[in-house]
């Protein structure tokens, strides 16, 4: 996985930023975290969606999802949590209303989508590996806020290589797990996916949170409990990154509170080949160029040839 | 739409925990609606997190001056401090940095034909009506009625007199003007203009009231809703509402965000916004 070098005489053309990623090259290693930047086209006044490294869908379902009530986020110090309850227009509408427009964007398209079931899951699989212009799948096991969503599948390593294995099966188009960071050991999950057929990990999901409002005494958020995301996230993130990199011959995705070009090197060097920023995209629509730009700035200074050099160099 | 670092020009306290912000924001007049708003964040702090939504009072320029430097063309905001990001925005000075987005959302609808402007703004509620007042207030006569729970929470009364409107203020406890809720004054004027348009934005009893009110009688009713967000760009999903002929089985959610702040009445599910209400959740800022 590594380059032999990561230091080096920069290109004239500038450093390289491209990783490879479960048989993709992306340009770049960033990418949104599904469920933070809608569909794409809701941000694309702020930025030239071209430029990313990839674009990853709000995760879908057979069926449209209503969501759960409001309050559905609540901010906590250094985060956020939320309980939007994977609240989407369904894969038909999706098909219909939202792929033409991330076709014409000149980077891969990653669908995140879940189920209630193995069946669903398996039938949803099949379905997307037929959009045309899907580079990619993202498999959501980890939703915490969702009875079905997955979580039952992501806490329990026998469950999450059946939906995997399943998943597999009926799917052609490169496979991304995404896991959850609640659990005692995600190097159990991350080796099971592995086993049942996963192309790359994606870790981590939010990890469960709460607020008390002191005065009503209720929960902050309707759905009593939620998904915590945000800087405060981060160093938790980057261990279970660092654990599962060890632990698997899959190439990671890590996620968990980037906010800053520095915190995604810090993901890629821990062992990541590629970061999705989430929470960041809220507070600015522009965060992922600032962390694509700062990445190129950071090569430059450095005399790093190739960003990828840099993936998994961590000494200890 | 531009996402944008800029400067404040002024912070000032109008009224106990009311303050008025004004922040320099070159061509922002140009492109911004009755009703929209902007997210705001201080650049100084690691926190609020997330940007705040704020309503846009008004927007305008301060001429040049012997400093020779052009006009300088400014977005103001007004804001009652609840919260911890309020908290923070009251500590801000002139020369302070922050990050805007907007403008932002849906504004009024301003396609009335004829006949009176009703406006029903309820404390910090009133601060989206003064730019659809002093458009509207070219055209039609209007009235504006605010409402409070007290003498403090009344604000702008002179600014809005000042556009040419005829002005009415309430009190829940009669320390200044009627004593009494707002929407009782609006009775009383639909009783005299049956057919004027209403434009309301306050907390949500007082629009539900006024919601009843104009329903009954069939009077064309414009809201400008509140909701803590995280994006503000429709994304995030966490601001939304139901709206009219919502079900679980065929889920009609509508973003404060992107589909409003401002939505006509009939759009709403109004029964669920009610239940909301009385679930808490409305001590965000």
């Amino acid at each position: 996985m590594n380059s032999p070098s990561p230091k080096g005489k920069a290109k004239e053309t500038g450093p390289d930023l491209s990783v490879a990623l479960a048989g993709l090259r992306l340009k770049n290693p960033v990418m949104p975290a599904s469920g933070t930047f809608g569909y794409g086209e809701e941000y694309s006044s702020y930025m030239d969606l071209g430029r990313l490294g990839a674009i990853v869908t709000k995760g879908l379902s057979l069926r449209p999802k209503a969501g759960n009530r409001t309050p559905r986020i609540a901010e906590t110090h250094g985060g956020m949590l939320n309980a939007i309850g994977l609240q989407n227009v369904g894969l038909e509408s999706f098909c219909q209303d939202k792929m033409p427009f991330l076709r014409q964007i000149s980077t891969p398209v990653i669908v995140n989508f879940f189920g209630n079931s193995l069946e669903e899951y398996a039938e949803a699989a099949r379905q997307i590996d037929h959009i045309d212009g899907v580079a990619a799948v993202e498999l959501n096991i980890s939703c915490p806020n969702v009875k079905e969503g997955g979580i039952v599948f992501g806490t329990d390593p026998t469950a999450a290589a059946a939906v995997v294995g399943q998943v597999r099966a009926v799917l052609n188009k490169p496979l991304i797990v995404k896991l959850t960071p609640n659990v005692t050991d995600i190097t159990l999950i991350a080796r099971a996916v592995e086993d049942a057929g996963a192309d790359a990990i994606c870790c981590i999901n939010t990890l469960t949170g709460m607020a008390v409002d002191i005065r009503s005494r209720r929960p902050q958020l309707a759905n009593g409990t939620g998904g915590l995301s945000g800087p405060v996230l981060k160093p938790v993130a980057l261990r279970m990154v660092y654990q599962v990199a060890q632990a698997v011959n899959l190439p990671v995705i890590g996620v968990g509170g980037i906010m800053t070009a520095e915190d995604a090197l810090e993901f890629l060097i821990a062992g990541a080949s590629a970061v999705q920023v989430g929470t960041a995209n809220f507070v600015d629509p522009a965060a992922m160029i600032a962390v694509i730009d700062g990445l190129d700035r950071f090569c430059r200074q450095e005399r790093v040839p190739a960003l990828a050099g840099l993936i998994g160099t961590l000494c200890c | 739409m531009t996402n944008f670092k800029t400067t404040i020009l002024a912070n000032q306290e109008v009224a106990p925990d009311y303050y008025r912000m004004k922040i320099l924001a070159p061509e922002f007049d140009r492109r911004v609606r009755p009703g929209q708003f902007i997210m705001l964040r201080a650049l100084e702090f690691g926190e609020p997190l997330l940007r705040r939504p704020f309503g846009v009072f008004q927007t305008g320029s301060l001429p040049a001056d012997c400093d020779g430097l052009p006009d300088k063309e400014f977005l103001e905001i007004l804001y009652k401090v609840v919260g911890r990001g309020t908290t923070l925005l009251r500590g801000l000075h002139e020369g302070d940095r922050v990050e805007v987005l907007g403008p932002l959302g849906r504004g009024f609808e301003t396609v009335a034909k004829s006949g009176q402007q009703i406006l029903v703004g309820g404390g910090i509620g009133l601060v989206p009506l003064y730019m659809l007042a002093g458009e509207l207030v070219r055209q039609f006569p209007v009235r504006m009625l605010i409402g409070g729970r007290s003498r403090k929470d009344i604000l702008m009364v002179t600014e809005f007199e000042r556009l040419g409107l005829e002005t009415y203020v309430s009190t829940d406890d009669g320390t200044l003007g009627n004593a009494g809720p707002v929407t009782r004054v609006l009775e009383r004027e639909l009783d005299r203009f049956p057919d004027a348009a209403v434009y309301a934005c306050g907390p949500m009893p007082m629009l539900e009231a006024v919601n009843g009110i104009c329903a009954a009688r069939r009077v064309a009713l414009q809201v400008s809703l509140e909701a803590f967000m995280a994006c503000g760009v429709g994304a995030c999903l966490g601001c939304v509402v139901e709206g009219a002929g919502h079900s679980e089985e065929d889920p009609r959610y509508l973003c404060t965000c992107k589909e409003g702040p401002v939505f006509r009445a009939e759009e709403l599910d109004w029964e669920r916004l009610a239940r909301r209400v009385s679930e808490g959740g409305a001590d965000h800022e």
